[in-house]
């Protein structure tokens, strides 16, 4: 048996091709969907494929814990696993700050006319100036952008247009009505609570580990629905959508790509949480859960990116 | 499963289900070196379709449409699914063997990223028969020819590399956490064998990127289809975003590609100078100085988008510091023959034209890192050739010489020495052939991803094509030689196979067996 | 065996001597040409300077290392009695290997660093030049002197298929080249209108990416009159390779009277608008510009690629109203490669190739299609 070793390694097993075939359909699919007049029936067959083969996948790993099969040391490799999947989800999003970082700091600047040819010389670039003169006239560098350069020449002919209003920070008076700062509350708290729901699984206090998770499993589900609000809001009220320029397109990848990720940390979070109803846990063996808080305070801190970044500081 | 692996005498369904279920690290190696290298003959066919519609000015053999689907899918498939499913199969094969481990971390998952290559290339290679053709705006895609210009398949294209990356990144962390935790006790860090090292570094790089080009197709995704301006100035974008994004990546991925390259040849060296790798600790460090270079000289693909001095500047400091770690590895291989006592076997043959080769292709890279040269050198055939010499003369040599090297190891066969030798000499002359007139061709003004071109450059195409061909025959009997030793090599069991040869993987049986190291052994 | 090793020896030294082959043949053969030009600049001649200075420094060390690895492989082959030695570290050389690389960076950084500051060279420039990269021919533009044109291959479809012998321009020949005068300071400000040309002349040792939407600058001066020929040289579709820079280098007076002659082309242009054209000349004419800007995705045969580009052969546009035909090259088709052409042909040449279109390859719609039409369906808008 191949498990006569210190370290389980398990026999054959069906899941790999199954999830491969899945993600192959959801891929093929996906590309077949968002062509002019696509359908997405492919896609939804693969989605379900890959959703049976995860929750085979989970059960699985579950039971082989509940075995015994599970030795500290592969316990540890779960453990790297999660870890440097985080790590990958951390280049992903440094992917997106990386280009408004770039947009925002010096195309603005070029296509503005404005980029200077040295740190003490502030007269601009031959390059900058022909941008402003004969390609972008009247654009004028700021952030964020409530008109686009496509604006600034062709006004209402434009196929770029900005918002007619942002998201920034609207002002003390009306600091209250300023969904981000609830969001980043809703989070920060979120974080905290899961730290105290890690800390009573740790005494083996169950019950109070129920609960909290439980809090924090909800705050999450709140945070998605204030954020549900702030899109319905921006798309109704603000005229800010994915298309209106840089703005619009910077400002909805990264929330949204935020969104995503709290989704599925919630997804996981849930799961733990009915995992501990049914008494999975104890105080030294937590990895599922462990991994899913792992992933919550990365989705926290990346929030906190997006509040200084996109919100914040403009 | 006590009785082994099933074979064919087992019935073709339990031999097919055996490779398509399972989880033993030796057959999702094996699994990955054949995927790549059918991947590579793709390729090939592909490169020899450019080669020979370059033979001659004029358009003969095929369309230009044809052609820049040809140059891009040639160089996607040789990068991702050739030398990258080469090297990750290498991995598969010997670092739990070389670590004293009984697989890999998380064997079920490894199957999961191998099998998601078949689909992902099956994507990519379906658009070629979709209406509108297949990727056509070169390997580096770059907005908006890939965005707004680009036929509808791209979102194909897109979606395949996609999943791509989720394989090389699942198949990353599987060997990150295989090193960090599964080393028999005694093996430190310190002691692991170079090719180890290499590939924990060069995973860690590929954790580190492929999200990046994740995030790159999918700002091209949403450009395309749901009306956003990231590449588009008009909106407030810039198209040069794209490029610092691919490149943020693509310039991480060459060192993807050679890391382990590297770290194959310090294993061949030393065991046929019988003699010990010169100067390890300055190797593992030389080869994490490379890693964090990568990091932060992406630019230098980028000295004509008219970036601003400084960052001309900072980029072409950056990427010269390559050279001096690049240059200890060099210097230490070489000194690891100094004082030995050589033998020239296929494998050692192949490992001293990758030095050669290497540094001559790592010679132009420094050329090209002067920004005001590059000025002329850049998007001309003197990169095609620069490239080809560390890729080629690299990854696909010291991959050559890995097979040869391991072949007997993992099949309990030897290959015939002749015939490697011929093979050996057919592929370095007819590399040479194919790659160092294009260098005369890049300089005297022929731009790259040319369909066609000016009289002038007619001679040395030709005689680029025919050292084209004249490679592309040495992989065959490359090919036929691989199955001959499978087939009907000599049977031997020596452990060691070769006089010099050191390390765990050595002290196995030959033919390693199905299950090794399932307790661990001491490392002394 | 010792024959073995010299072959073996002689192999491997092989890409050594073609680099230092590489340096000694001159610039002047054109046809065999194995080296960066010099050029007729000082970027082009900072540019040959620091290639060379590279160049001779790898060769050196190239020649050092490989000169020891071979004398390694002669001396300590085991067949020669060779025992292995044990060492396997020694800090010193290490240390050295590390530093003397370093400090040779240093000497490469300097003219290196210099060589780049000339490049960026661009302010106080005596004549501007817009330069435009179209999908697939040039676009110049004097800025302030109201002159403007459209520069394009001017080798035919037969010669690049092989049904007509290739002459001794082939694919180096444009319909009218940029034209610059000796020593004026010219900087070329370059921007592409769709996808991203690259604007190279070898010579000028000026190559930049035009990228649509922003500007990037580069110069040239230079005393040497004559003609001078580079490459559009980033991937911009199909034809890519079809799409070359003539540079005329002319002494300052030629140059002026070349200048006032484009100026009053233009003048006459307009006021020969109105004229008449006979069914026959328009064909003539339509199927000229047709195969100069059209065929290149839509073919010769009209018949386009599917899933691409459509056919032009009984489309219903070709075939329909001329108002709606004239209406897609002078607007374009927004979001794909069907570009606007109301600024890169004239009327006359709209005119003519949409005549052409409607009354090719079978279609016989058998209408005349005047430039006066044109002109009012762009006053109309
Ligand atoms: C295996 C892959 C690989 C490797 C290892 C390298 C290695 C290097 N590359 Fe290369 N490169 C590519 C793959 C690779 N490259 C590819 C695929 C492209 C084109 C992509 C595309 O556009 O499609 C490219 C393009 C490319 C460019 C852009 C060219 C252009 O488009 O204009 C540049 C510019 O700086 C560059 C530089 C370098 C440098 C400085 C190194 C250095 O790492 C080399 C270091 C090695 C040495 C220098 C030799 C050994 C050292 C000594 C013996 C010490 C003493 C030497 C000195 C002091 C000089 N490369
Ligand atoms: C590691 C990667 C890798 C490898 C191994 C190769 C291998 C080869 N490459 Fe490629 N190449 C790239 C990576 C690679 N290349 C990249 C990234 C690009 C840039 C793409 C872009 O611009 O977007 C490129 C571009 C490129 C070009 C420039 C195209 C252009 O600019 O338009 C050319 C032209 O000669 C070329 C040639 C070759 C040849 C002849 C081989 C040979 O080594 C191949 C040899 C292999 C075989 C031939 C297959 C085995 C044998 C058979 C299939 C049997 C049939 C054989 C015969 C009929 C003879 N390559
Ligand atoms: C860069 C490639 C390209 C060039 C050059 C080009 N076209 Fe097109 N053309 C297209 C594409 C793509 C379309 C399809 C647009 C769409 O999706 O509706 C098109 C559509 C058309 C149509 C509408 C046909 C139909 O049935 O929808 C006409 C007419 C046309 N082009 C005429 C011309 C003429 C005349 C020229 C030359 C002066 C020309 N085109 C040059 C790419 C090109
Ligand atoms: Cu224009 Cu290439
Ligand atoms: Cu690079």
């Amino acid at each position: 048996m191949s498990t006569e070793g210190t370290y389980y390694v398990p026999d054959q097993s069906k899941l790999p091709i199954f999830a491969a075939t899945g993600m192959g359909v959801m891929a093929y699919g996906a590309a077949s969907w968002v062509l002019e007049g696509g359908s997405s029936t492919i896609f939804l067959i693969g989605s379900l494929i890959m959703a049976a083969v995860l929750y085979k996948w989970w059960s699985i790993v579950i039971d082989e814990n509940m075995r015994g099969l599970a030795s500290p040391q592969l316990k540890h490799s779960y453990v790297l696993g999660m870890l440097w999947f985080i790590f990958s989800e951390v280049m992903f999003f440094a992917c997106f700050f990386g280009a408004l970082f770039y947009v925002r700091v010096l195309v603005n600047s070029w296509i503005g006319g404005e980029a200077a040819v040295g740190w003490f010389d502030d007269t601009p670039t031959d390059a900058a100036a022909a941008n402003a003169q004969h390609l972008w006239p009247g654009y004028e560098a700021a952030w964020p952008p409530m008109i686009t350069p496509d604006q600034a020449v062709n006004g209402d002919a434009a196929q770029f247009k900005g918002p007619d209003q942002n998201m920034s920070f609207p002002g003390w008076d009306r600091i209250l009505h300023w969904l981000p700062l609830w969001n980043t509350l809703v989070l920060i708290t979120s974080s905290v609570t899961v730290h105290i729901a890690h800390t009573a699984l740790k005494d083996d206090n169950r019950k109070k580990f129920n609960t909290w998770l439980g809090i924090t499993v909800a705050l999450g589900i709140f945070f998605l629905f204030l954020q549900v609000e702030e899109y319905i809001e921006a798309y109704q009220h603000m005229g800010l959508t994915l298309e209106s320029g840089i703005y619009g397109t910077t400002f909805f990848m990264l929330t949204g790509f935020h969104g995503m990720h709290v989704t599925l940390g919630t997804v996981m979070l849930l799961i733990q949480w009915i995992r501990g109803l049914k008494g999975h846990f104890t105080h030294d063996d937590q990895f599922g859960f462990e991994a899913a808080s792992w992933y919550w305070h990365f989705v926290d801190v990346v929030w906190v990116g997006l509040f200084l970044f996109v919100y914040v500081l403009a | 499963m006590a009785h082994g692996p099933a074979t064919l005498a087992d019935g073709w369904g339990k031999y097919i289900s055996r490779w398509v279920f399972t989880t033993n690290h030796k057959d999702i190696g094996t699994l990955y070196l054949w995927f790549s290298f059918a991947m590579f003959i793709m390729g090939g066919a592909f490169a020899m379709i450019i080669r020979a519609e370059l033979f001659q000015p004029g358009m003969q053999l095929i369309k230009p449409e044809f052609f820049n689907q040809m140059t891009t899918m040639h160089g996607l498939v040789m990068v991702f699914g050739a030398i990258m499913p080469a090297f990750v199969g290498l991995a598969n094969w010997l670092i739990p063997m070389m670590i004293g481990a009984p697989d890999m971390a998380l064997p079920r998952m490894n199957n999961l990223s191998f099998w998601i290559l078949p689909f992902a290339f099956a994507i990519l290679t379906s658009t070629l028969f979709m209406e509108g053709g297949g990727p056509n705006f070169g390997w580096t895609f770059y907005a908006p020819l890939s965005t707004t210009y680009a036929p509808d398949t791209v979102n194909y294209f897109i979606f395949g590399v996609h999943i791509m990356g989720a394989s090389s990144i699942m198949g990353s962390i599987n060997i990150i956490a295989t090193v960090m935790n599964m080393r028999a006790p005694g093996m430190t860090y310190m002691k692991m064998p170079l090719f180890v090292w290499t590939w924990v570094i060069t995973a860690f790089l590929l954790v580190a990127v492929m999200p990046v080009l994740a995030g790159a197709v999918t700002m091209m995704l949403m450009d395309i289809n749901f009306g956003t301006s990231f590449f588009d100035a008009a909106g407030g974008g810039d198209p040069v975003l794209f490029q610092h994004v691919f490149w943020f990546f693509g310039h991480p991925e060459v060192y993807i590609i050679i890391l382990p390259a590297f770290g194959v040849v310090s294993q061949i060296i030393p065991t046929f100078s019988r003699k010990p790798l010169f100067g390890y600790s300055s190797m593992v460090y030389a080869t994490a100085a490379i890693a964090f270079l990568s990091f932060v000289v992406w630019a230098h693909h980028m000295f004509t988008v008219g970036m601003p001095i400084a960052g001309e500047l900072y980029f072409m400091y950056a990427t010269m510091l390559i050279a001096v770690p690049t240059g200890v590895k060099v210097f230490n291989w070489i000194t690891t023959m100094y004082r030995g006592s050589l033998t020239f076997e296929t494998p050692m043959l192949f490992s001293i034209a990758f030095v050669i080769l290497f540094t001559f292709g790592g010679f132009t890279g420094m050329m090209l890192s002067i920004a005001a040269a590059d000025m002329q050198y850049h998007d001309t055939y003197f990169v095609v050739a620069h490239f080809h010499y560390v890729m080629v003369a690299g990854a696909v040599f010291s991959g050559t010489a890995a097979v040869y090297y391991w072949l007997p190891k993992w099949c309990g066969k030897m290959y015939d020495e002749t015939m490697g030798k011929v093979q050996f000499w057919i592929a370095f002359i007819g590399f040479n052939i194919t790659f160092m007139p294009q260098h005369f061709l890049g300089l005297a003004g022929m731009p790259r991803r040319y369909a066609d071109y000016g009289l002038q450059f007619a001679d040395w195409n030709m005689v680029s094509s025919i050292g084209a061909f004249m490679y592309g025959g040495a992989q065959i009997l490359f090919l036929f030689n691989v199955i001959r030793t499978i087939g009907w090599g000599k049977p031997t069991d020596d452990p060691k196979v070769w006089e010099g040869a050191e390390g765990l993987e050595w002290t196995l049986p030959t033919p390693a067996p199905y299950h090794t190291f399932s307790t661990p052994p001491k490392v002394k | 065996m010792l024959k073995r090793a010299q072959a073996l020896f002689l192999g491997l030294l092989s890409p050594a001597v073609a680099l230092a082959m590489a340096g000694s043949v001159s610039a002047e053969s054109t046809t065999r040409q194995l080296n960066m030009p010099q050029g007729v600049t000082e970027v082009s001649q900072a540019a040959y300077d620091i290639h060379m200075i590279m160049m001779w420094i790898c060769t050196v060390i190239g020649i050092a290392v490989f000169g020891f690895m071979f004398y390694v492989m002669y001396a300590h082959r085991k067949s020669r009695g060779a025992v292995a030695a044990n060492f396997h570290e020694h800090h010193v050389v290490e240390l050295i290997w590390t530093i003397v690389p370093a400090l040779i960076l240093i000497v490469m950084a300097i003219p290196a660093t210099s060589a780049l500051l000339k490049v960026y060279d661009t302010e106080n420039a005596d004549i501007d030049i817009k330069v435009t990269g179209y999908q697939w021919k040039w676009q110049y533009e004097y800025i302030g002197e109201g002159v403007k044109f459209m520069s394009e291959l001017r080798t035919s479809q037969d010669e690049i298929y092989g049904r007509t012998p290739k002459g001794e321009h082939y694919l180096r020949e444009v319909t009218q080249p940029l034209v610059i005068p000796t020593g004026k300071k010219v900087r070329f400000l370059i921007t592409g209108n769709d996808v991203i040309h690259s604007w190279w002349v070898p010579d000028f040792g000026v190559k930049r990416d035009a990228v649509p939407g922003l500007f990037t600058a580069a110069w040239a001066k230079t005393d040497v009159p004559g003609t001078y020929v580079g490459e559009c040289t980033e991937l911009c579709g199909i034809g890519h390779a079809f799409m070359p820079v003539v540079v005329e280098v002319k002494e300052e007076a030629e140059y002026n009277e070349w200048l006032a002659g484009k100026k009053e082309e233009a003048a006459i242009y307009a006021s020969t608008i109105g004229k008449e054209w006979t069914f026959d000349e328009l064909m003539v004419r339509g199927e000229e510009v047709y195969e100069r800007s059209c065929a290149g995705c839509h073919q010769s045969d009209g018949n386009g690629i599917p899933g691409v580009f459509p056919a032009l052969k009984d489309s219903p546009i070709a075939l329909g109203a001329k108002e709606g035909h004239i209406a897609v090259l002078i607007d374009g088709v927004a979001g794909t490669s069907m570009q606007s052409f109301a600024d890169q042909l004239s009327e006359v040449d709209i005119a003519a190739v949409v005549h052409y279109e409607r009354n090719a390859w079978g279609n016989d719609v058998g209408d005349l299609t005047q430039p006066i039409d044109v002109l009012n369906y762009k006053q109309g808008q």
